[in-house]
Order: structure tokens, then sequence, then C-alpha cells
């Protein structure tokens, strides 16, 4: 085995190691708050590479809408999909894309994309 | 500007042929004059506008700890593009092509797939659209075009010939026949008359008629069948669970195997250092697991959608799977199998005593029973007298103080504590080896007469249990009524096992003690006391006259009241849950084969893949999952035209 070819396997195997530390290791998630403007409040998520903030809070009680904001352009993320509320929506259509929230008791709907590889959840507590 | 996916592929698929057609002329040695400046020029474009919003999202999604397909897709490119660009500065052989044209068939699999999405859940705004635009309402005596939004409950509603009926209502003046195929899937008109409900979006073909609107907006039948659909179309299959497990892991374990098949074939193999970029390149491109993505959900929305169309609404993606195991079916007797309109029949003992006395008791009760012998006492002109102290006795009958005695009527668990006559009996026993139900009439702890009353089988309630049979499942009835009623009924329809005498609350009991036996249970019902038998089978099917709550605990509803239904329900469910297997299995079989063909696993045999077609086999994968889901729109459903 040659130098170059020893090398490269050290770099490879620290490209896996860092592989596997960035992708499966514990990390931080944000969480979005929404902003509360006459008695209706709103949370943006930006589309780009995945949900951000993937995780959002809402307030019971108070009319909600989440608004989704694309800035990806590759078909992946083209639709957002609410599994409980039967909403399906396709994102690329319009810039921001808004989904109306039941607020009326504390639950958690989970939302994805169209081939569920990106997660999200609303909460409403 | 932003350009579609559609347009991108087209213009990098303009820009991308002069490198095929040096690809095409390699094998006669003919090299295009400067070939390399072309290439790269054509290629940083592509990467421009068209690689570079997968580059963007994968960047994007890196920084959040995750990767996707265009984690890979972004991978793939860059790494040709970079590499050819260092390539060509250090006069080494280019592969701009591969780069090219891995984002081209990408791009062109984005774009088919997006297109076939679209029709795939086209056909929900379809039913949508079906609803009328106005309504002639009246109002201060005239009738008057209001828009739909505008219609109110109890407004009325006047429909002419050839117009579709605006929102749900019960007619009030004018007889007409009715398309209700939309919604029901039943393709013969149906006849109205005064009293009879109609449909929103249906349309009058005959008559004119008017009607006053009992629900509006998003009350109406058309609103509450699209908000199910939806709902089901988005649902999950427990299926996919899989598929989620591996979509979390599967792109950086993608990333690991292709580190791996780099590291390999040039530290190990001996490889060029541009041959194991190659393999791996191509192994990054072919895995994109967006086919093992696309199975479920585009099955779901193509099953889901159809069955609608055929009366059969599917609440979600779990009751599809559970019909794939079903063995037996229950059936509730009254108003599912049989019309659920009993008729008096005969009346044994002095008839109009037997008649009044039953009559004026059976006024205060609910039951189905109670209907038909006051709609014979009216018939026979019979005067019903005001009773005291009425009281049910649970699954048994009903007792009334009825001038001054004591008067009953019931079934035959009644007569634990009561007297009948031999004559009586044998009477009770011959009309109920003719499929009727006798009602035992008491007066002071003596039975003085009988009432028999029948409820006919629908007319297609026997080909469909026998249509159920052919598919291997057992048929199993389930009836408050006297076992012999019960028999007779069941051997007329070729119902395989009665489960005669129970009581409405024991019903569900009844279900989980097949459910013991091992035995997968469907149960068919539509009554309010079905409830809990519905929510208890493996799956409910409520029946389409039924009330609000049988239909919410139903995990499949039969908008039409037809026993035929079932047989739908089951075939289609069946059919789309095996198109899911089928579009799974070619998935992972699609990916466990094309990653160790594209690592030069079988390089021995001379089998290879170049990052060109695994790009090609990737978008073809794709589009051959949601061609295989948008098929299920033809394959053959019993009843189904």
């Amino acid at each position: 085995m040659n130098t170059s070819q020893i090398i490269t396997l050290i770099v490879g195997l620290i490209a896996i190691g860092f592989i596997v530390w960035w992708f499966f290791g514990k990390h931080k998630e944000a969480v979005g708050q929404s902003t509360v403007v006459n008695d209706e409040q709103s949370a943006r998520i930006v589309v780009k590479g995945g949900y951000s903030p993937s995780t959002v809070v809402l307030k019971k009680g108070v009319p909600a809408e989440v608004n989704f904001d694309m800035q990806d352009s590759t078909a992946c993320l083209s639709h957002v999909v609410f599994e409980q509320l039967g909403v399906n929506e396709d994102l690329t259509k319009q810039k921001v894309t808004t989904v109306k929230i039941p607020t009326d008791k504390a639950a958690t709907y989970n939302f994805a994309c169209g081939m569920d590889m990106f997660h999200g959840k609303v909460i409403v507590k | 500007m932003k350009l579609s996916n559609i347009q991108r592929f087209w213009i990098s698929f303009i820009l991308s042929i002069p490198m095929l057609i040096q690809m095409l002329a390699m094998p006669f040695h003919w090299m295009m004059p400067g070939y390399n400046w072309i290439a790269l020029v054509t290629t940083t474009i592509i990467m421009a506008i068209s690689a570079a919003p997968y580059w963007s999202s994968a960047i994007a999604a890196f920084k959040k700890h995750s990767a996707n397909m265009n984690t890979l897709v972004a991978a793939g490119t860059a790494v040709a593009y970079f590499y050819s660009i260092f390539a060509m500065f250090t006069n080494r052989p280019v592969y701009f092509e591969s780069a090219a044209f891995v984002t081209v068939f990408v791009l062109l699999g984005d774009a088919m797939e997006e297109k076939m999405h679209d029709n795939a859940s086209n056909a929900l705004s379809k039913l949508m659209g079906l609803q009328a635009k106005d309504a002639a309402v009246l109002k201060d005596g005239k009738f008057v075009k209001v828009p739909l939004d505008q219609v109110q409950v109890g407004d009325l509603i006047r429909v002419k010939p050839g117009e579709k009926i605006p929102v749900d209502g019960e007619i009030t003046e004018g007889t007409t026949t009715l398309d209700e195929s939309m919604v029901t899937g039943e393709s013969m008109p149906v006849v109205k008359q005064v009293g009879d409900t109609v449909v929103g979006s249906t349309i009058n073909s005959n008559g004119t008629i008017t009607f006053k609107a009992t629900k509006v907006g998003a009350d109406t039948m058309l609103a509450q069948i699209v908000d199910l659909v939806k709902k089901a179309q988005t649902s999950h299959a427990p299926i996919q669970n899989l598929t989620d497990k591996i979509s979390n892991i599967f792109v950086p374990a993608v990333l690991i195997i292709a580190i791996l098949t780099f590291m390999i074939w040039y530290s190990f193999l001996g490889a060029t250092a541009v041959q194991a970029m190659l393999f791996a390149v191509s192994v990054i491109v072919i895995a994109c697991p967006c086919a093992l993505g696309l199975a479920t959900p585009t099955a779901l929305m193509v099953g889901t959608a159809r069955s609608a169309k055929m009366g059969v609404l599917i609440k979600n993606g779990e009751v599809l799977q559970e019909v794939s195991d079903l063995n037996t079916v229950v059936f509730d007797k009254t108003g599912t199998i049989t019309v659920g309109k009993p008729e008096v029949t005969d009346i044994v003992g002095d008839q109009a005593e037997v008649l009044a006395i039953a009559a004026s008791v059976e006024e205060l009760s609910e039951h189905p029973l109670a209907t038909a012998i006051i709609k014979k006492a009216e018939a026979e002109d019979i005067k019903t007298k005001k009773v005291n102290d009425f009281e049910a006795i649970e699954g048994k009958g009903v007792k009334a103080d009825y001038n001054g005695q004591t008067a009953f009527v019931g079934s035959n668990r009644l007569l634990v504590d009561i007297d009948i006559s031999r004559e009586m009996m044998n009477h009770a026993n011959e009309l109920q080896n003719q499929a009727k139900t006798v009602v035992y009439v008491g007066l002071s702890g003596e039975i003085i007469g009988l009432i028999a009353i029948q409820d006919t089988p629908k007319p297609s309630s026997k080909q469909a249990i026998t249509e159920l049979k052919e598919r291997g499942l057992k048929t199993v009835m389930l009836t408050g009524d006297n076992e012999k009623v019960a028999q007779a009924i069941a051997s007329e329809v070729g119902i395989d096992q009665v489960i005669a005498g129970v009581l409405p609350n024991e019903k569900a009991h009844h279900i989980q003690k097949l459910q013991a036996n091992g035995d997968k249970v469907a149960f068919v019902g539509d009554g309010i006391n079905d409830a809990p038998a519905l929510s208890t089978a493996d799956v409910g099917i409520a029946m389409g006259s039924g009330t609000d709550i049988a239909i919410d605990s139903g995990g499949i509803v039969l908008v039409q009241n037809d026993l035929r239904g079932v047989v739908r329900a089951l075939d289609i469910s069946k059919k789309t849950f095996n198109r899911i297997k089928l579009n799974l299995f070619w998935a992972l079989i699609y990916n466990t084969i094309g990653i160790p063909i594209a690592a030069g696993l079988f390089v021995g045999v001379g089998l290879t893949l170049s990052p060109e077609l695994a790009g090609l086999a990737m978008a073809f994968s794709s589009v051959s999952v949601v061609g295989s889901s948008l098929l299920l729109n033809k394959t053959k459903i019993a009843g189904a035209n």
C-alpha cells in the first residue's frame, strides 16, 4: 500500500466518523413561537432544506395560522402534509402558503413533506 | 426569474446535447474540437440553473443535521463537476457529462413525478367541482338565483330538469328522478317524491322539485365526503413505519457506503482515483430513496379517491391494511341484510284487541318493530288508548298500564314469567319458520295474541354474500331476533353462521369472542347500537343510511345502503394495499440491487453503472412507482363501471 492509499484510508475513516456524528448524534432543535396580533396568532416556517424552525408552539384558544415560506426550489419539499388535519398543500404554487391550525384544544399536529422525509410539528398548548 | 422544473429540464437538456453527441461519437474515435471547453461552459450553466437549487437545499439541510435525496444529488453532481474542472487544468480526462446528465435525469424524474402527483390529487378537486354554482331560492314569493354560499338552512329551493341539486334537503313539492351516481356510485336513476331526501351535487333529470335545505356549506354530504377522503389521502398506513425508519438513516448510510466504495477501490483494489470516484458517484446517485417515500402516499391517494367515486369512503391507510387480513364478515340483520322496514304479516288472536293493545303500548317505543305495529294499526283504523307507567324492559320488550291492567309486548324472553298456551306456541313456531319475527302480546299475566312481523332481505344481499364467500370469507349474522327467524333469513341469503338472540349491548362482546378465536373480523352495521361493535371489529363498515354515530365509528363508510358496497370496499382496499406492497417491494429491490451494482461489486461479470445510467435509473424508479399507483384507477373492481 502506498502513501496516497493510506492517506485515503485515513481521510475516508475520518469522513465516515464525521457523518455518523453529524447526522446521528444528538443536536438541539430550534423551537419557534407564534406572534399574536389582534387576537390572531401566526408563525412563520422557512422551507429550505428542511423546516426552520421545525417545531412551532401555539397558544390554545387563539385562532392560528402557520405560514410556510418556500425558499427551496427542488421537488423534495414541494408539498407539506398535516396527516391529522387532512391538509396536503402544494407550496410551489405561491411564495407563502398559509395553513390554519385549530387551537380549540391542546394537541400536537405533525407535518411532513410529501415523501415523509422531513418532519416537523405544531404544538398547541 | 423562477424556473419550473420542466423549464429547467429543457434548458439543461438542450445544453447537454453537445456532450451527448460526443458520447455517441466516442466509439468512432472522433473528438469534437475544443470539447473540454464546450463541456465546461455548458455544464457550468447547467450546474448554475439546475444543480444549484439542489446544492443550496442540501447545504441548508446539512446545517440542520439532516440529509435527503437532495444531499445525494448535490454530492454526486458536485463531485463530478469540481473534479472535472480540476482534471481539465491538470490535463486529465474530464467527466463533465456525468454531472450534466445526472442533473438532467433527476430533473426529468422530478418534473414527471410532479405532473403525475398532480394527476393523482386532481380526483378530489373534481369531486368538489361537481357542486352547483348557485341556487334558485324562494324570496318574497319569487325564486331568485343566489350564490351557493348564501343558501341557508330552511331555504326553499327550486330545481328544474337538468339542473344540479345545490345543497342537501328534503323535497316539499314535486316528483322527479335523480342521478345520484356521483355520490353513491349507483348508476341507476332514483325516483324521489315529497318527503324524500336529496343530496347536493346530484343531477335532477326529468321533474321540477322544490325542497327545503337541511344541510349547507361544510355540513353537506359532498363536503363531508371530500373532507373524509382528504384525511384518508394524507393518512399513514402502518406498513409505512418501516420506510419512515429507513428514511431517517438512509442518506447518511449511502454517503458512508460511497466513501467505503472509494476507499476499497482505491486503497485495496488498486483502482485509479478516477475509477474509484466514478463508482462512488454512481452509488450516491442511484440511491435516491424517492421511490420508497412515494410508494405508499401515491397509492393511498389514488385508491381512496377511486373508491370515493364508487360510494365507498375509506377513512385511512390503517383500515386498508386491516382489510387484507380479514377472514370473517359479521352482519347486523335489520337494515343491513334486510330492508329495515318491517311489516306486520299475521295476527293471531282477536285481531282488533291484540292490535289495539300492542299499538297503544308500543306508541312510546322507538323500536323498529313498534313502528311496524303502529303502521298496521293506522292502516286498520284502530284507535290507540293512552297508557300509563310505560316501561321498557331492555332487550325483552315493553310494558304499560292499559285500562288498569298490565299489558306487555315483547319477545319470547318475556315468556320466562308468563304462561303461554300450547296452541299459541305452535302458531309461534310456524310463523318463525317462515322467517317472521313473532311479537307476544299479553294482558294481566296471560298471552292473548301474537303479531308476526317480517323484514325482507334486500334484493342485493344474496348476491353480495355469495360474492364474499367466493372470496373465501366466512359470513356471520348477528341479530337480536329469534333463532328460527334468523336461520330462515340466513338460509335465504346464504349466510354461513347465525348468532341469534343477541341483546343490543352484547354485539361488541360477540365480535370480541370471534376475535378471541383468532378471526379477523369486519362488522357491517348501521344503527346507533352498532357503534360499539363497529369500533370493536378489526374493520367497521358503516352503512350509508346509518346514523352519524355509526358513521363516526366505522373505518369504511358505504354511501349507498347496499351490501354489494361491502364487496367493493373489500376489493378496492385489498387492491390498494397490494399496490402499496408491490410499490414498496420494487422500491426496495431497486435499491438493494442498484447500490451493489453501482459500487462495482459485479465488475467481474462486466456489470457496471456509470453515474449517468445511475441517474436515469433513479428517475425511472420514482416515475414507475407513481405510474404503478395511477394504474389503480384502471384495475377491475367488483361492480365498478
